[in-house]
């Protein structure tokens, strides 16, 4: 052993499971998580896994956080070393007096080992060998039997596992008979064996309180239900089909006529993601809530059709759960890749209302949200989730919905306003906010039909190529936009304890560590006010933070700052105010990664006078 | 696609359809298409079937791709919603608008280079997956907007009208659309009307996906010697196996042509077909024979016109989702969200 003492800590620790991909692993790390959840403890989990079905490595990572901090913290505590293959890498990343376990079932040569951790040997093959004669019975329940060792090593309680171990075999005895005797298995040779319990411990608290444990893709599932949305067409792709498939599971549930028992939404498997696109057009075109799911390659695919919508003025919701780009990059890692991509897609001069939720939580009001916005706007929204969120489970509050809340469904001239002589021009800015009247097809037998086109028209949607009649109809569409600044979800601002001239933009999944990153800050004497970005348009209390401060960081998961670009584009502001803080490896950013950054940026500004910039 | 305005006065003694509606009614804006032009004739069919069908024309929806035969929806049935969408992707715009209101009549107007080269995709599958609609290809063989390249649709061995041969095999979206289980299947000829009308009335009627390919002469750029979508080679070579009359518990449609054995087909909303049949031997319900019997004709340089297939008892999209009779774009809030007490139990699964 090492002179470096061995961590100790209670509640507050990184454990990282290194498998094999097919292993069936995966459900005893997410039952362990969720133990310590019952436990009272909060946990940030995260799955980090290749993009192939079978044998590539896999990793999960379990936060063990009293605090409540949820973004990824770097570093691991304890490795739970399962897979050869990484074996190197996986010692090579635990903190100096971590805790590394493993299947001692074959000797190991000490130079596979450090000296400045804990080894923790199971012979966990010796174990279920001797136990179970099925090869799959032995794959699966070894994973339990860690799950038991770890159970005795961090002193957790045993009968919390085995209630949750009931919940999910509820009704199957079998199953759940021998999954706590493969749990005890592995919680008695611990006991018996080795030291119980380590420096690592969880103790029961009460820091979760009525929280749920959710993914963020399912949430946005949900929020696509109880938005309204009758239609779905979708391709998979990684990170975002289980998007589509947790809509199915809740709309089986919770969509049908009761009376007939039939469904009262249509879900479509697309044959690729311009189908999927073109049938949510064709449905929003005539009056049902449509979206697709999707990500960075099915946006690329999309364009032409995105362009279509925000032209000819059509609602449409996409939900792009962004991954490392670009290309087919990394497509099972995180990234905020696709904010220009989306912000600005199509040919032409375009822009859409981008949505950043932080949270499950987020994900679910701002996707009901997208569908009260794309029928008010008529128009795409795009919700940027990524796969941070979208696939992993993350603690949040409870989603909450108002029963008194009826469906926005914008500005739509029926058949007794049609009656009644209203003017009705399908482009025709009635308003002053930049917003047309539609019809619905088949409204009215003489009057309220129009074409609807991709090409240039007059306010009464008749075609026209007039210089004047195309520039009136684009700048009624910035006209809009405007618009949407105050429609969609404004910015949070949470200023420094103390006045400073420095700020920090940030959005979406990186939120979690931001906040945790401010407390790493405070503690070097950095003071920083701090503004969560929730929507493009820019709601103008963004312009005025940047006015208020003399730098700002901008903090991103992606290579070219693009919400930096994006901000110097549409504010006009000089560059040399706005720092790039970008993190782009695929991996989650975490806290540790922030406050290094931006303080060494601090430090740097407090000891060499900066030359104001120069345009 | 025009925004000169069609005259809006008409003869008063217009004959009116069973809804008191004339043929002006179902007209639509002056057509910019050159005069000939075989597109121009199918318009007149589609406006001519509407008619005779007493179809409310605000209750059709028209929707077609990019190209000459995209510009048509423009030109018919003016009291109707219309989308011009994007090269190609009409099927699915298409596909949407049926999930949203099931209620309507859904009118795809395509070209052959829409449906059979970037959009054979969604040609594909949507017919594959039974939407409740009539989807015409006007088809002549050769892209006119950008000025006579082939399109997919261009028969081995025709010439250009810059005498180039074209050496790519042709696709035949008929065979293609009987092999993805089309349930109404026809071909037809610009030249025809009367057995077009007839064809396009049926196909309106047809609960599924239909498809009726109409050879369509481009007068400007695919009606010389050497083509094989010119008028005259289609005349010449158009071997109809049968016409048609729809009768939908009115007064037969008249019909101008020698009957022949008559073979009526009752569809699924009660609507019959009377098929007069030129060819005896020829099974409107056998899509093998109909396969088999095209390739056997083609390969003579022969085009097999006519109802080539039909299910009459064919199962459209809907059926398939088993969606609710109530079009999906008139259910609110109350039909659709589960509500907070449902979230709470929800919330507390998830703890």
């Amino acid at each position: 052993m090492s002179d470096k003492k061995p961590i100790s800590s209670v509640n507050d620790f990184v454990v990282r499971f290194a498998n094999v991909n097919g292993s069936g692993s995966a459900s005893a790390n997410e039952l362990f998580a969720r133990a310590i959840l019952r436990h009272g403890v909060p946990v940030s989990p995260r799955n980090i896994f290749p993009s192939n079905i079978q044998g590539l490595p896999t990793w999960y990572e379990v936060r063990v956080t009293e605090a409540g901090h949820l973004g990824a913290r770097g570093g691991v505590d304890m490795m739970v070393a399962m897979n050869p293959q990484t074996w190197d890498k996986d010692i090579a990343g635990i903190e100096q007096g971590g805790y590394l376990f493993y299947d001692s079932t074959k000797p190991m040569p000490s130079t596979k080992f450090r000296d400045d951790i804990t080894v923790i040997g199971v012979p966990l093959t010796a174990i279920t060998n001797s136990t179970y004669t099925d090869p799959r019975q032995r794959q699966l329940f070894k994973n339990i039997i860690y799950l038991g060792a770890l159970c005795a090593l961090l002193d957790m309680d045993p009968k919390v596992i085995e209630q949750l171990i009931g919940e999910q075999y509820k009704g199957k005895e079998k199953l759940l008979s021998s999954n706590v005797h493969a749990l005890h298995l592995g919680r008695d040779w611990a006991l018996q064996n080795l030291k119980c319990p380590i420096g690592l411990r969880v103790k029961k608290a009460d820091k979760v309180g009525d929280r749920i444990f959710i993914e963020g893709n399912s949430a946005a599932a949900l929020g696509a239900v109880y938005g309204g949305a009758t239609v779905c067409a979708w391709y998979p792709i990684t990170p975002s089909s289980s998007v589509a498939e947790a809509f199915t599971s809740h709309c089986k549930k919770y969509r049908h006529d009761p009376a007939t028992g039939k469904a009262r939404y249509a879900i479509v498997q697309g044959e690729d993601e311009l189908a999927s696109i073109g049938i949510v057009i064709g449905a929003s075109w005539n009056g049902a809530r449509a979206f697709t799911a999707t990500s960075g390659p099915g946006i690329s695919l999309m364009t032409e059709f995105i362009g279509l919508s925000y032209f000819a003025e059509i609602p449409a919701v996409i939900m792009n759960i962004q991954r490392a780009g670009p290309s087919t990059g990394m497509p099972t890692r995180t990234q905020q890749c696709d904010i220009i991509a989306c912000a600005y897609a199509s040919h032409g001069d375009t822009k859409h209302v981008l949505l950043f939720p932080e949270d499950p939580a987020e994900a679910f009001e701002f996707a009901a949200a997208a569908f009260d916005l794309a029928e008010r706007l008529q128009t795409t929204i795009f919700l940027m989730l990524d796969l941070d969120i979208g696939m992993n489970h993350r603690l949040c509050r409870p989603l909450k919905w108002d029963d008194a809340r009826q469906y926005d469904r914008g500005k739509v001239m029926t058949t007794e306003m049609l009656d009644e002589g209203r003017d009705f021009g399908r482009y025709l800015d009635v308003d002053g906010d930049g917003i047309p009247y539609r019809t619905y097809p088949g409204t009215h037998p003489t009057k309220g039909s129009y074409f609807t086109r991709g090409t240039s028209r007059d306010r009464y949607a008749r075609y026209s190529e007039e210089g004047t009649v195309y520039a009136d109809n684009m700048q009624r569409l910035v006209r809009k936009f405007e618009t949407a600044q105050d429609l969609v979800p404004r910015p949070l601002q949470a200023n420094a304890e103390r006045p400073t001239k420095y700020g920090v933009i940030y959005f979406g999944s990186t939120a979690p560590a931001m906040d945790e990153a401010i407390g790493l800050l405070e503690a070097r004497g950095h003071q920083l006010d701090r503004l969560r970005i929730r929507a493009f348009p820019f709601h103008s209390s963004v312009a005025s933070f940047l006015a208020e401060h003399d730098f700002v960081y901008v903090v991103e998961q992606n290579r070219d700052s693009q919400l930096r670009q994006l901000i110097v584009n549409e504010n006009g502001i000089d560059p040399v105010r706005l720092v790039p803080i970008v993190h782009y490896d695929g991996s989650p950013i975490t806290a540790r990664f922030i406050a290094k950054a931006i303080g060494d940026h601090q430090d740097h500004l407090k000891v060499t006078p900066l030359r104001k910039a120069v345009s | 696609m025009t925004y000169i305005a069609k005259p809006k006065f008409h003869h008063p003694g217009l004959k009116k359809n069973e809804l008191g509606y004339t043929h002006r009614d179902y007209e639509g804006k002056i057509s910019t298409l050159c005069a000939g032009c075989g597109h121009d004739s199918i318009t007149a069919s589609i406006i001519e079937a509407c008619y005779e069908l007493s179809i409310e024309p605000h209750r059709v929806a028209k929707i077609s791709g990019i190209g000459c035969s995209s510009k048509t929806p423009d030109y018919f049935l003016g009291n109707s919603h219309g989308f011009n969408s994007v090269h190609g992707r009409m099927p699915s715009v298409l596909t949407g608008a049926n999930l949203a209101n099931r209620d309507l009549i859904y009118l795809g107007v395509s070209g052959d280079g829409d449906s059979a080269s970037i959009g054979f995709g969604q040609f594909a599958h949507s017919i594959r997956r039974g939407v409740n609609m009539t989807y015409i290809v006007e088809n002549n063989g050769v892209y006119g907007l950008t000025k006579g390249q082939f399109s997919a649709t261009a028969d081995r061995g025709s010439k250009s009208k810059k005498g180039v041969t074209n050496t790519d095999n042709a696709i035949d979206l008929v065979a293609i659309a009987l092999q993805l289980g089309a349930t109404f299947v026809a071909r037809s000829f610009s030249g025809d009307k009367a057995q077009l009308v007839p064809l396009i009335a049926a196909a309106i009627r047809h609960k599924g996906a239909s498809f009726i390919d109409v050879i369509s002469p481009c007068i400007a750029f695919n009606n010389h010697a050497g083509s094989t979508k010119s008028f005259d080679y289609v005349r010449e070579h158009n071997d109809a196996v049968n016409r048609l009359d729809v009768l939908v518990g009115r007064d037969p449609i008249s019909v101008d042509y020698a009957p022949g054995s008559v073979q009526v087909v009752e569809q699924h909303d009660g609507s019959k077909i009377a098929l007069r049949k030129l060819d005896a031997d020829y099974d409107p319900h056998d899509r093998l024979g109909a396969m088999t019997f095209l390739q056997k004709h083609s390969a003579k340089g022969q085009i097999v016109t006519g109802l080539l297939y039909v299910d009459p008892d064919a199962e459209d999209l809907h059926e398939h989702l088993n969606t609710v009779e109530t079009p999906l774009n008139r259910l609110e809030a109350d039909d659709l969200c589960p509500g907070s007490a449902v979230l709470d139990k929800i919330n507390a699964s998830l703890r």
